[in-house]
C-alpha cells in the first residue's frame, strides 16, 4: 500500500483522540537537527470543523486485537487496515516539520500481537526521531494500558507527552463496552508514568542535570455519552485523576456514532454541547477553584445544557452576590459569571490605582450585560433587582446561538468563563 | 507643532528621550516616517530632538514599557509612535502606574495594537509554508509570507532556532530574510509571484489535512476566525477547502445512513438457532428484504466444527428458502465430497440473507451486495456464529471474506491460508464456487476446480486435527 493510501487510513482513525496540544514542553533544538519547543503550543492550521492542526496525528496501525465496542478499529470492525513501517511515520514526520506543516508527532496504535510489542513499535519511532534525526520537536505517544515499566520509562526519555486513556468514567462502563480494559490496569499504567516524572524531577535536584522524562506530562481521554454514566461521575473521575497522578488534562471527547457500529452503543451522538460544558466545569475545577460537589447536585447529576456551570452556581447561590469588583477577593471575583481568571487577575491590577465602573469593565470585554447582575462597581448597585424573580435567570443567559458559537473545539483550549 | 522622523524603535528611543527631557508635551510634536516625503509647508521639519541632547534629566522608564513598546513599533499604524510617546509622558508626568491600569484609553490601544502584533507574529510562526527548493550549495526551503505588520525581521530567530541545521529563506513584502545555517541576513522586499511554486509534499499535506477533518462538525466561522481568509494563497491545505466542505454535507448524510442501516434491532437477544431462523424473516434491516421472495438463513449440523459462509441466496435458494442448493450448491457439495468433507456435519450459512438481483426480462440476474447491505447483515452472521461456536470458518467468495476480515482482504492473495478470527480458532478463505460457473473457458474452470478442492482439503485436514484434539 502507498504511503499516501495509509496516511489516509491512518490519521482518520486517529482523529478520534481529542488532544492536540503541543504546549508545556521546552526542548531546546539538538545541534545539527531540526526542532525544538518553546512551552508555546502552536496551531499551525485549521480545518474546517475549526479544530486546531498542531501535531501529526497517527496511529501506526489500526489493526487491533481488542474489541472495544465504542472503537471504530476494534477486531470485530469492517473498517480498512493499514499499517505504517516506523520508518514511513519518522519520514513523513521529518519532513512535514521541516516544512513547518507542524509541531512534532501524536502518535497512538491498535493493539498489535501484545501490549509491549505495540509499544515497542511506537517507542522505535520516537527513538529514531530523536536520536538519528536530531529531532527536536514535540512528541506525544499513547501509552497502552498493561505496559511493561521499562519501557513506560523508555517512552518517557523520548516523549514530551505520554497518556493512557481512561476511556469511560466507571468501571461498569468498561465491563459492558470494552471488556478487556480496567480502570485498576489503566491507573497502574498513570502511576508508572507519573513516577517517571517525578524520578526524573527528583534527579534535577541531586545532580543538577535534568534527565529528560515526558517534560509535557501526562495527560488522558474519556468518552462521554456512549454509557448512562452523568456528568458528576464523569467530573468526579476527572477530577480524582488530576490529583492522583498529576494530569495535565482530561480531555473528553463526546461519543459520536462510528462507521461501522456495534448495536450495543447509541445511535445518537451525544450532544456537543455536553462536552462543551464539561471541559468549562473541568476549568472551574482547575483554574476557579471550585469543587465537584459544588457543580452537580445530587438532584440534578447533570449539568444544566442551557446554561454554563458557573452561571448555574451562580443562580442556586444568590446570597453570594453582588459581588464588589473594588473590593472582593480574587477567590470571590473568580465566581462571577462573566469573569475569566485572567479579567480578575487585571481587575486586581488595576483598582490598585483606579477606581473601577462598568464602563471599565467594558473595555475589559466582560460580558456586562450579563455580569452587572453580579457585580458591584463605583457606579453601579445591582441591589434594586428583584432576584428571586424568574426574570433575572432569563436576562443572564446567552442567547442559545452563542452557546453554540462556543464551541468546545474552543472550550477545550480556553475555557475562559 | 514639531515633526520628528523616525524610522523604527531605535530611533524612536533617542528622539523620545531627547524630547522628555527637553519637556516637550506630547501635543506639540508629531512622529513620522522617514520615508514620508510631502513636508507640509506650514511645519517646521524641527531638528531631530537628540542632537545636542544634554545629558537627559530623570526618566521613568516603568518595567516592561520597553518590551511593549518594542513590540507596539511594529505594528503598521503611523500613530503609534505619538501613542507611546504620550503614554511615556503621562508616566513622567504624576501618573506613574499608568501602564497597570489596562482600561486607560491610550494603555487600552496600546495594549490592543501589542496584541495584535503578537497573534501575527505567532500566525506567522504557524504559517509560514516552507517549499523545498535545489540551488547550487544543494537543499534550501523557502517561504513566502504576508505579515499584516512588520514583523519580518523580529521573526528571523525564532526560525533560526528551529530550522538551524536547514538553510532557508522567508520572503515578504516588506523584506526578506535568509539563514545559512550560521548567520541571520536580511533582504528586500520580493513579491509573491518570485516564490517559488509547489512542493512534492504538499499532496501528502491536504492528504492528511482531508483526513482529520471531520465532516460531522462544519464550523467555518471558527476556522476563519484562527486562520483568517488574507493567508489562504500560501497555505497549501487552503485549496482543498471549498472541496471538503461541498463534501461534508454528502459524507454526513451518508454517514447517517450507514448507521441507520442494520439488523441489529432485528436480531433476537436469545442467540439459538431455533429463535434465530424464524426472527430472520422479519428483519428488515436494510431494503432487500423488500424485493426478496423470503429470507435464507444458515442450516446444518447444531455444532459443527466448520462453518461455510458464502455471499447470499441465489436465484433457486430465494424461492427454495434454504442454502446452497442452487447450481452453486452442487458445486459445493461435490467439491466438499472430493475433499473428505460430509455436508452434513458442517453448517452453511450467507453474509446476506436475502437474494439481491436485477431483473432482465423473465429473468433475476444476481447482483452483488453493497458493502452497507453485507455490514447490516453481520448480527444475522455474528448471532450464528455464537450459536454454532465453529472451530473453522470457511468464507467462499470476497463479500463474505470481506465481512468476515475486514475490506483490505484479497482472495486472490489470502486464499488457502489459516488466519486468527475472534469468533472460531482459524478462518479460510477461497473462492465461492459460482465463480466456477462463471468461467467460460473448460480448461481454466477444470484448474480452478482443483485448487478450490485442494483448499477445502486443508479445512478437512484441519477438521481431523481438530477432532483428534477434542
Amino acid at each position: 500500500m502507498e504511503v499516501q493510501a495509509k496516511l489516509r487510513i491512518l490519521a482518520d482513525a486517529a482523529k478520534y483522540d481529542a488532544s492536540c496540544a503541543s504546549s508545556g514542553s521546552k526542548r531546546e533544538r539538538p545541534a545539527g537537527g531540526v526542532g525544538n519547543t518553546t512551552g508555546i503550543g502552536i496551531c499551525h492550521s485549521y480545518t474546517p470543523d475549526g479544530r486546531c492542526v498542531s501535531l501529526l496525528k497517527l496511529l501506526l496501525t489500526n489493526y487491533c486485537i481488542y474489541d472495544c465496542t465504542y472503537c471504530v478499529n476494534r477486531i470485530s470492525s469492517d473498517t480498512p487496515r493499514a499499517r505504517f513501517t516506523p520508518q514511513e511515520v519518522v519520514s513523513l514526520t521529518i519532513e512535514f516539520y521541516k516544512r513547518n506543516y507542524i509541531e512534532g508527532l501524536f502518535l497512538s496504535s491498535g493493539i498489535i500481537q501484545n501490549v509491549d510489542y505495540t509499544m515497542e513499535q511506537l517507542i522505535e519511532v520516537a527513538r529514531t526521531l530523536r536520536e538519528e534525526h536530531g529531532f527536536g520537536g514535540y512528541i506525544h505517544l499513547k501509552v497502552a494500558p498493561g505496559a511493561s515499566e521499562e519501557l513506560i520509562a523508555e517512552a518517557g526519555k523520548w516523549a514530551d507527552r505520554l497518556s493512557a486513556n481512561i476511556e469511560l468514567p466507571q468501571q461498569a462502563d468498561l465491563d459492558k463496552l470494552a471488556p478487556a480494559k480496567t480502570h485498576a490496569e489503566i491507573e497502574d499504567t498513570m502511576t508508572d508514568i507519573r513516577t517517571g516524572i517525578l524520578t526524573a524531577k527528583d534527579k534535577t535536584t541531586r545532580a543538577g542535570r535534568r534527565p529528560q522524562f515526558a517534560p509535557a506530562g501526562q495527560s488522558t481521554q474519556m468518552i462521554v455519552g456512549a454509557t448512562e454514566a452523568p456528568d458528576a461521575a464523569i467530573l468526579t473521575k476527572a477530577s480524582t485523576l488530576y490529583k492522583g497522578y498529576q494530569l495535565r488534562r482530561v480531555y473528553y471527547s463526546a461519543f459520536s456514532p462510528i462507521p461501522h457500529a456495534d448495536p450495543r452503543l447509541p445511535l445518537q451522538s451525544a450532544p456537543l454541547v455536553r462536552e462543551n460544558r464539561l471541559y468549562q466545569a473541568d476549568w472551574l475545577l482547575r483554574f476557579y477553584g471550585f469543587q465537584v460537589q459544588e457543580l452537580t447536585t445530587p438532584e440534578s447529576p447533570n449539568l444544566p445544557l442551557d446554561k454554563d456551570p458557573k452561571l448555574a452556581w451562580a443562580l442556586r447561590h444568590r446570597a453570594f452576590f453582588p459581588v464588589d469588583v473594588n473590593q472582593a477577593s480574587q477567590a470571590a471575583l473568580l465566581r462571577v459569571p462573566g469573569l475569566g481568571v485572567r479579567n480578575v487577575q487585571r481587575i486586581l491590577r488595576i483598582r490598585r490605582y483606579h477606581t473601577l465602573r462598568l464602563e471599565d469593565l467594558r473595555r475589559l470585554k466582560v460580558p456586562v450585560e450579563r455580569a452587572k447582575f453580579f457585580v458591584i462597581t463605583a457606579d453601579h448597585h445591582p441591589a434594586g433587582l428583584e432576584w428571586e424573580s424568574r426574570k433575572v435567570e432569563k436576562k443572564v443567559k446567552p442567547a442559545s446561538e452563542q452557546l453554540l458559537l462556543f464551541d468546545a473545539a474552543q472550550s477545550a483550549t480556553n475555557g475562559e468563563l | 507643532m514639531r515633526v520628528v522622523r523616525v524610522e523604527g524603535f531605535e530611533d524612536w528611543r533617542r528622539e523620545a528621550r531627547a524630547l522628555l527631557a527637553a519637556e516637550v508635551r506630547p501635543e506639540q510634536v508629531s512622529f513620522q516616517p522617514s520615508e514620508a516625503s510631502q513636508d507640509s509647508l506650514f511645519e517646521e521639519d524641527g531638528p531631530s530632538a537628540a542632537m545636542g541632547e544634554t545629558q537627559t534629566a530623570r526618566i521613568t522608564v516603568p518595567r516592561g514599557f520597553l518590551d511593549l513598546a518594542e513590540t507596539v513599533a511594529l505594528h503598521r499604524e503611523e500613530r503609534r509612535w505619538d501613542l507611546l510617546y504620550r503614554v511615556l509622558w503621562r508616566v513622567n508626568h504624576s501618573e506613574r502606574h499608568l501602564l497597570a491600569v489596562d482600561v486607560d484609553e491610550d494603555v487600552r490601544e496600546l495594549l490592543l495594537m501589542e496584541k495584535a502584533v503578537r497573534r501575527d507574529i505567532h500566525k506567522m510562526h504557524a504559517f509560514v509554508r516552507f517549499r523545498k527548493v535545489a540551488d547550487e550549495e544543494g537543499e534550501r526551503y523557502v517561504a513566502w509570507h504576508r505579515p499584516d505588520h512588520r514583523i519580518v525581521f523580529a521573526v528571523g530567530p525564532w526560525f533560526a532556532r528551529r530550522f538551524g541545521a536547514m538553510r532557508w529563506s522567508i520572503l515578504t513584502p516588506d523584506g526578506s530574510v535568509h539563514w545559512d545555517t550560521r548567520e541571520l541576513t536580511h533582504g528586500p522586499p520580493v513579491t509573491q509571484s518570485e516564490a517559488p511554486q509547489g512542493d512534492d509534499m504538499e499532496e501528502l499535506w491536504r492528504s492528511y489535512y482531508a483526513s482529520i477533518f471531520n465532516p460531522a462538525r462544519v464550523k467555518v466561522k471558527a476556522m476563519k476566525a484562527e486562520m483568517p481568509v488574507r493567508h489562504w494563497a500560501t497555505l497549501p491545505e487552503a485549496d482543498i477547502i471549498p472541496q471538503l466542505l461541498q463534501q461534508a454535507s454528502q459524507r454526513e448524510v451518508q454517514m447517517r445512513e450507514t448507521q441507520k442501516t442494520s439488523a441489529a434491532p432485528f436480531v433476537p437477544g436469545d442467540h439459538r438457532l431455533e429463535v434465530l431462523a424464524p426472527a430472520v424473516q422479519r428483519c428488515q434491516g436494510c431494503e432487500l428484504y423488500q424485493f426478496a421472495t423470503q429470507a435464507v438463513f444458515g442450516e446444518g449440523a447444531r455444532q459443527a466444527l466448520v462453518m461455510f459462509v458464502g455471499e447470499q441466496p441465489g436465484d433457486v435458494e430465494d424461492v427454495k428458502g434454504r442454502p446452497f442448493v442452487g447450481p452453486a450448491g452442487k458445486v459445493l457439495d461435490e467439491a466438499l465430497a472430493e475433499a473428505g468433507i460430509d455436508r452434513r456435519e458442517v453448517y452453511v450459512t450467507n453474509a446476506v440473507k436475502h437474494f439481491k438481483f436485477e431483473e432482465r426480462g423473465k429473468r433475476r440476474i444476481h447482483k452483488t451486495p453493497r458493502g452497507v447491505e453485507v455490514a447490516a447483515c453481520k448480527p444475522w452472521l455474528e448471532a450464528e456464529m455464537d450459536a454454532v461456536q465453529p472451530k473453522l470458518i470457511v468464507a467462499l467468495g470476497a463479500t463474505a471474506a470481506v465481512s468476515l476480515m475486514g475490506r483490505d482482504f484479497r482472495i486472490t492473495r489470502d486464499r488457502g491460508v489459516f488466519f486468527p478470527h475472534p469468533r472460531a480458532e482459524a478462518l479460510l478463505a477461497t473462492v465461492h464456487p459460482s465463480y466456477l460457473l462463471r468461467l467460460p473457458d473448460p480448461q481454466q474452470k477444470a484448474e480452478e476446480y482443483v485448487k478450490f478442492v485442494e483448499d477445502l482439503r486443508l479445512v478437512a485436514e484441519r477438521v481431523r486435527e481438530l477432532g483428534v484434539a477434542r
